[in-house]
C-alpha cells in the first residue's frame, strides 16, 4: 500500500516532559495522565493500595474509572475516561501470553464499565517507557494525536490534519513517520479505531504491532463494548508510543531464572503437544468451528440452531489454506501458542478500498461464526473482507456479526423490510446487503447508523416507530446488559447461561465457558457445582486481566498428564506456573488460593461499580429466552425429538396431542425457573444478597470494605 | 554447510568437549554453561538444521556465510522459544542469561576430543 497518497499533517499543540527510569518488580509505580480537552498532562503515583488491592491492568482502570466519573456520568461526558494498563506481569518475554493490554471505560451500549483486552505491543510498550497505566479524559476540540516517546521522555499532543482514521492506513502512516528508519518500526506501537467509530456505538480500538517478518503492521482489538466509540468521541485520533530496547528483564523481576524455566517448559509443552490438541499454531481459536457444529453449538441464523449443512466450507482446513507465510505468530514476544495467523495480499472486493491488497488479521473463531453462520453466510472470502472492514472501521466483529444476525431475523419477520431498511434485503445469507450494511455504518449513513446503534437500542426504536412485539424482540434480541452476545449457543449449557448472564460487563465468554465440562462432559451435574464453577472460573479469568496476561495459554494446550490430575478442567501445572511467574516478577509470595481472593476483590468492586452506575443486579442479570431455549414453533421442531423427550425426562410431562405452542410454554417455564435458581445458588457462593448485591461481610471478608463501596451496598442492602 | 559432526559410537563421556566449550564462551568449566552436552554417550549439539530462525518472531536467528545458525544477542528479546523448540534440545538457557546460546560450529571442542568421536564437518 502506498501510504505517501495519504495525506498526513499534525499541528503541535503541547510536550510534556518526564525522567526516564527502570522498573522494579513488574511495576512503574506511577501513571500518566492526560485530559484531551485542556492539554492537562500529569504523572500520578501507584499507591500501596492499588497495587495490594486492585494488582493492575483492569484492577487500575476500574480504580481510576470510579475516581473519574460519578454516578450521572454518561458514556459520552467529558469526564468519562478510558484507561489502558497491563499489569505487572505484563510485558515479561519468557511466557506465552503475555503482553495484553486492559482497557476500561463507560460503554456507550451499557452505560457501565467495560472492560476488553488486546494484544498488540501497547500495554508492554506502556510499561517499558515508564507508566503502569495511562488515563485519558477530556473532550478535545479538534482530533488529536499523543506521541509518546520513551527514547526521549516526551510526551507530546498533536493537532491531527487531514482525512485518514481507517486503521489499516493510519497505523502504517503513524508507524513509517514516528520510526526513524525500517530497523525502528519494531519499537512503534499504535492505537487507532476507524470511521464507524464515530458512528456507531460499537467502536473498537485497533493496537497494532510492527511484523518484521511481514514488513508491516498488525492488528489486535479491545473490541467489546464501544470503547472505539469512546475513543471517538473525546476526539483522539491514536496514541503512538515508542520504545526501544526490548529486553527479558525490563521489568526488573526478582527472580529472572524462575521466569526463564517456566517459560521455556511450556514452549516446549506447546511444541511437543499443539499439533496433536488445538492446532492454534496452525489455525488459532477457529480450530473449533466444526467441532462447535458437531455439538450443535455453532450459533446459526442469530442463535436458532447449533449446526448448518454448509459448515464444511468455512471450516478450519478452509481457513488454513487462506492464512499465508505459514509462521506462527504471536502478538507480544514470547508467545509460542501463536494463536494469531493472517491472510496477506488480500484482494478487496467492495467499498473504498476495493482492489487494494492488504493482509487481515484474523479470522479467530468468534469471526468466522458470528459473520458466518449466525448470518448464514458460508463464504470464507466474504467473512475474511467483513473481517478486515470491521477492523479498519474500527467495529467489534462480535458486536456487529449479532446485531446484523438480529436485524436479519427481524426482516425474515416482517418487522423490518426493505422500506424500512433504505432497501437492504437483509436475509440470512445474503452478503452483499451485509457489505453494503457495514460500509454504511463507515459513512454513518441509512439503515447502518440505525445498526450501530446496537440491539438494545434497536429494540426499543422498533418497538416505538414499528409496533414490533417488545416480548418477541426480548426473546430474540441477543444482547443482555446492553452488550451483544459472543458467539456460543448456550441453550443447552445451563451453566453456560450463568457463564454468559451472571457477569459483570455483559455476556462475553471471557468470564466463564463451560459448555463442554458442563453439556459434554457432565463435570458439575449439581446447581452447587455449576455456582461453584461459575466462582471459581471467573476469578481465575479475571486474574489474567489484571496481570496483562493472555487466557488461552492456560487451557489452549495441557500437559501430558493433566488428565490424571485431581482437577483436569483447572490445568492445575498450569495455575501453578501463573503463581510461579506472579512470585518471580513481584517477590511476593502468593499461593493458588490468594490468586482467587486477588480477583475477587476486582470482580466485587466491579460490581459494586455496576450498582452504583445504576446496574448490577438480580434484574440486570436475566436473559433473553433466546439464549435459554427455543423461542418459535420452527426452532422447537428443528430439535422436537430432544426437547420432547427432555419434557418427558425432566417434567413427566406428557407430550402426546399437545401442539408446539403449549410444549414451548412448558419448556420455557421449566428452563426459566432452572436460571433462577441457578442464580440463587451462585450468588450464594459469590456471597452476594439474593438481589445481587455483595455484602458487607463478603467485603470484610476480602479487606474490600472501603468507604465509597460500603456507602454504594448499604443503599442497596 | 560447517556443523559439529558426530560419531556417538566412539564417545567415551570423558567431558572435555564441555569444558573447554563452557571456558571459550563463558571462562569457566560447567556443563550447565556448554553448547555441547554428553549425557549417557548421547551427545547433544546443534545439527545447525535452523528451525529455531523460524521460531524466532525478531529475526534474532540467522545463518552466516559458512552456514552456521547464529543468536544475535543484541536483536534477541530472550523469550528462549527456540529453546523450547529446538527438535535437537541443542539450543540453551543457563541461569538468569537473557538470551539463549548455541554451538556455532567452532571446533574447539572437536580439537580436545580424544576419540575423535566429535569433529568439523564442512559437507554441503
Amino acid at each position: 500500500m502506498d501510504v505517501e497518497n495519504y495525506k498526513l499533517e499534525h499541528k503541535f499543540l503541547k510536550e510534556y516532559n518526564y525522567d526516564l527510569k527502570p522498573l522494579d518488580k513488574g511495576y512503574t509505580d506511577r501513571t500518566l495522565y492526560i485530559n484531551v480537552g485542556n492539554l492537562d498532562i500529569k504523572e500520578k503515583p501507584v499507591t500501596p493500595l492499588m497495587k495490594d488491592k486492585f494488582i493492575g491492568g483492569k484492577g487500575f482502570g476500574l480504580y481510576y474509572l470510579w475516581q473519574g466519573v460519578t454516578e450521572s456520568t454518561k458514556w459520552n461526558d467529558p469526564e468519562n475516561e478510558i484507561v489502558i494498563s497491563s499489569g505487572p506481569v505484563g510485558g515479561i518475554t519468557q511466557y506465552p501470553g503475555s503482553g495484553k493490554s486492559l482497557v476500561v471505560t463507560l460503554s456507550p451500549l451499557t452505560n457501565m464499565p467495560i472492560d476488553s483486552n488486546a494484544g498488540g505491543y501497547f500495554g508492554p510498550f506502556l510499561k517499558f517507557v515508564g507508566f503502569d497505566a495511562i488515563e485519558l479524559q477530556g473532550k478535545a476540540e479538534k482530533d488529536v494525536i499523543i506521541i509518546i516517546d520513551g527514547t526521549k521522555g516526551t510526551i507530546t499532543l498533536e493537532e491531527a490534519v487531514g482525512e485518514t482514521i481507517d486503521t489499516h492506513i493510519l497505523g502504517e502512516q503513524l508507524t513509517e513517520k514516528y520510526a526513524d528508519n525500517e530497523e525502528d518500526k519494531r519499537n512503534i506501537a499504535v492505537i487507532s479505531t476507524g470511521t464507524a467509530a464515530d458512528h456507531t456505538n460499537i467502536g473498537l480500538l485497533n493496537f497494532t504491532f510492527y511484523d518484521v517478518r511481514r514488513k508491516g503492521i498488525r492488528l489486535k482489538q479491545a473490541g467489546r463494548g464501544g470503547i472505539g466509540t469512546v475513543f471517538r468521541d473525546k476526539h483522539i485520533r491514536a496514541v503512538v508510543i515508542k520504545c526501544a530496547g526490548v529486553k527479558g528483564n525490563l521489568n526488573h523481576p526478582v527472580d529472572q531464572l524462575t521466569l526463564n524455566k517456566t517459560g521455556i517448559k511450556l514452549h516446549k509443552e506447546i511444541h511437543d503437544l499443539d499439533n496433536s490438541q488445538n492446532q492454534m499454531r496452525k489455525i488459532g481459536t477457529a480450530n473449533i468451528i466444526q467441532i462447535m457444529d458437531q455439538y450443535d453449538l455453532l450459533p446459526t441464523h442469530n442463535y436458532k440452531f447449533g449446526a448448518h449443512k454448509d459448515t464444511y466450507k468455512i471450516a478450519p482446513e478452509v481457513f488454513i489454506e487462506k492464512v499465508t507465510q505459514n509462521s506462527p505468530d504471536g502478538c507480544w514476544h514470547g508467545c509460542s501458542m501463536a494463536c494469531a495467523k493472517a491472510a496477506d495480499h488480500f484482494e478487496l472486493k467492495t467499498g473504498p478500498y476495493k482492489g487494494q491488497k492488504v493482509t487481515i488479521d484474523g479470522p479467530e473463531y468468534e469471526n468466522a461464526a458470528g459473520l458466518g453462520s449466525n448470518c448464514g453466510i458460508f463464504d470464507p472470502d466474504a467473512i475474511l473482507e467483513l473481517n478486515f472492514y470491521c477492523d479498519t472501521y474500527g467495529l467489534d466483529t462480535i458486536s456487529f456479526a449479532t446485531l446484523t444476525a438480529f436485524v436479519m431475523e427481524c426482516y425474515e419477520n416482517g418487522i423490518l423490510n426493505k422500506e424500512r431498511t433504505g432497501g437492504l434485503e437483509l436475509n440470512f445469507g445474503n452478503q452483499e446487503a451485509v457489505f453494503e450494511l457495514i460500509h454504511q455504518m463507515s459513512k454513518g449513513v441509512g439503515f447502518g447508523k440505525i445498526a450501530g446503534l446496537g440491539i438494545r437500542k434497536m429494540k426499543a426504536l422498533f418497538e416505538k416507530e414499528y409496533h414490533a412485539d417488545p416480548q418477541f424482540l426480548f426473546d430474540i434480541g441477543m444482547e443482555q446488559k446492553g452488550l451483544e452476545f459472543s458467539e456460543y449457543l448456550p441453550k443447552e449449557s445451563l451453566a453456560q447461561q450463568g457463564g454468559y448472564g451472571l457477569t459483570n460487563k455483559g455476556p462475553q465468554h471471557d468470564e466463564a465457558w463451560l459448555i463442554f465440562m458442563d453439556m459434554v462432559n457432565n463435570q458439575i451435574p449439581t446447581f452447587e457445582d455449576k455456582a461453584e464453577a461459575l466462582h471459581y472460573y471467573p476469578m481465575f479469568r479475571t486474574w489474567f486481566g489484571l496481570n496483562g496476561l493472555c487466557k488461552l495459554p492456560w487451557n489452549d494446550i495441557a500437559p501430558a498428564n493433566n488428565k490424571s490430575t485431581d482437577e483436569p478442567a483447572k490445568i492445575p501445572e498450569h495455575v501453578q506456573n501463573y503463581v510461579d511467574i506472579y512470585n518471580a516478577v513481584t517477590g511476593k509470595n502468593i499461593d493458588k488460593f490468594e490468586l482467587i481472593r486477588q480477583s475477587e476483590r476486582v470482580y466485587n468492586f466491579q460490581r459494586i461499580f455496576n450498582i452504583r452506575m445504576g446496574y448490577g443486579k438480580r434484574v440486570h442479570d436475566k436473559l433473553p429466552y433466546r439464549a435459554m431455549g427455543p423461542v418459535t414453533v420452527e426452532e422447537y421442531e428443528s430439535r422436537q425429538e430432544r426437547y420432547d423427550s427432555q419434557l418427558k425426562e425432566f417434567l413427566e410431562y406428557d407430550t402426546t396431542g399437545k401442539t408446539t405452542a403449549e410444549k414451548i410454554k412448558v419448556m420455557r417455564e421449566y428452563r426459566e425457573s432452572q436460571y433462577e435458581k441457578l442464580t440463587d445458588a451462585v450468588y450464594k457462593r459469590r456471597g452476594w444478597t439474593m438481589d445481587g448485591v455483595p455484602t458487607v461481610e463478603r467485603l470484610q471478608e476480602l479487606g474490600m470494605d472501603l468507604p465509597e463501596l460500603l456507602e454504594v451496598v448499604e443503599k442497596h442492602r | 554447510m560447517k556443523l559439529l559432526a558426530k560419531n556417538e559410537s566412539l564417545c567415551i563421556g570423558c567431558g572435555e568437549c564441555e569444558k573447554i566449550c563452557s571456558k571459550t564462551y563463558f571462562k569457566e568449566a560447567n556443563q550447565e554453561k556448554s553448547a555441547i552436552r554428553v549425557i549417557d554417550s548421547k551427545i547433544s549439539v546443534c545439527s545447525q538444521c535452523g528451525e529455531c530462525m523460524d521460531v524466532c518472531s525478531v529475526q534474532a536467528i540467522s545463518r552466516d556465510k559458512n552456514g552456521v545458525v547464529r543468536v544475535n544477542k543484541k536483536v534477541c528479546v530472550g523469550c528462549f522459544m527456540c529453546v523450547g523448540f529446538c527438535p535437537e534440545l541443542a539450543m540453551k538457557m543457563q541461569g538468569d542469561l537473557l538470551e539463549p546460546f548455541k554451538c556455532i560450529a567452532c571446533g574447539q571442542c572437536a580439537k580436545v576430543c580424544p576419540t575423535q568421536a566429535i569433529y568439523i564437518s564442512e559437507e554441503a
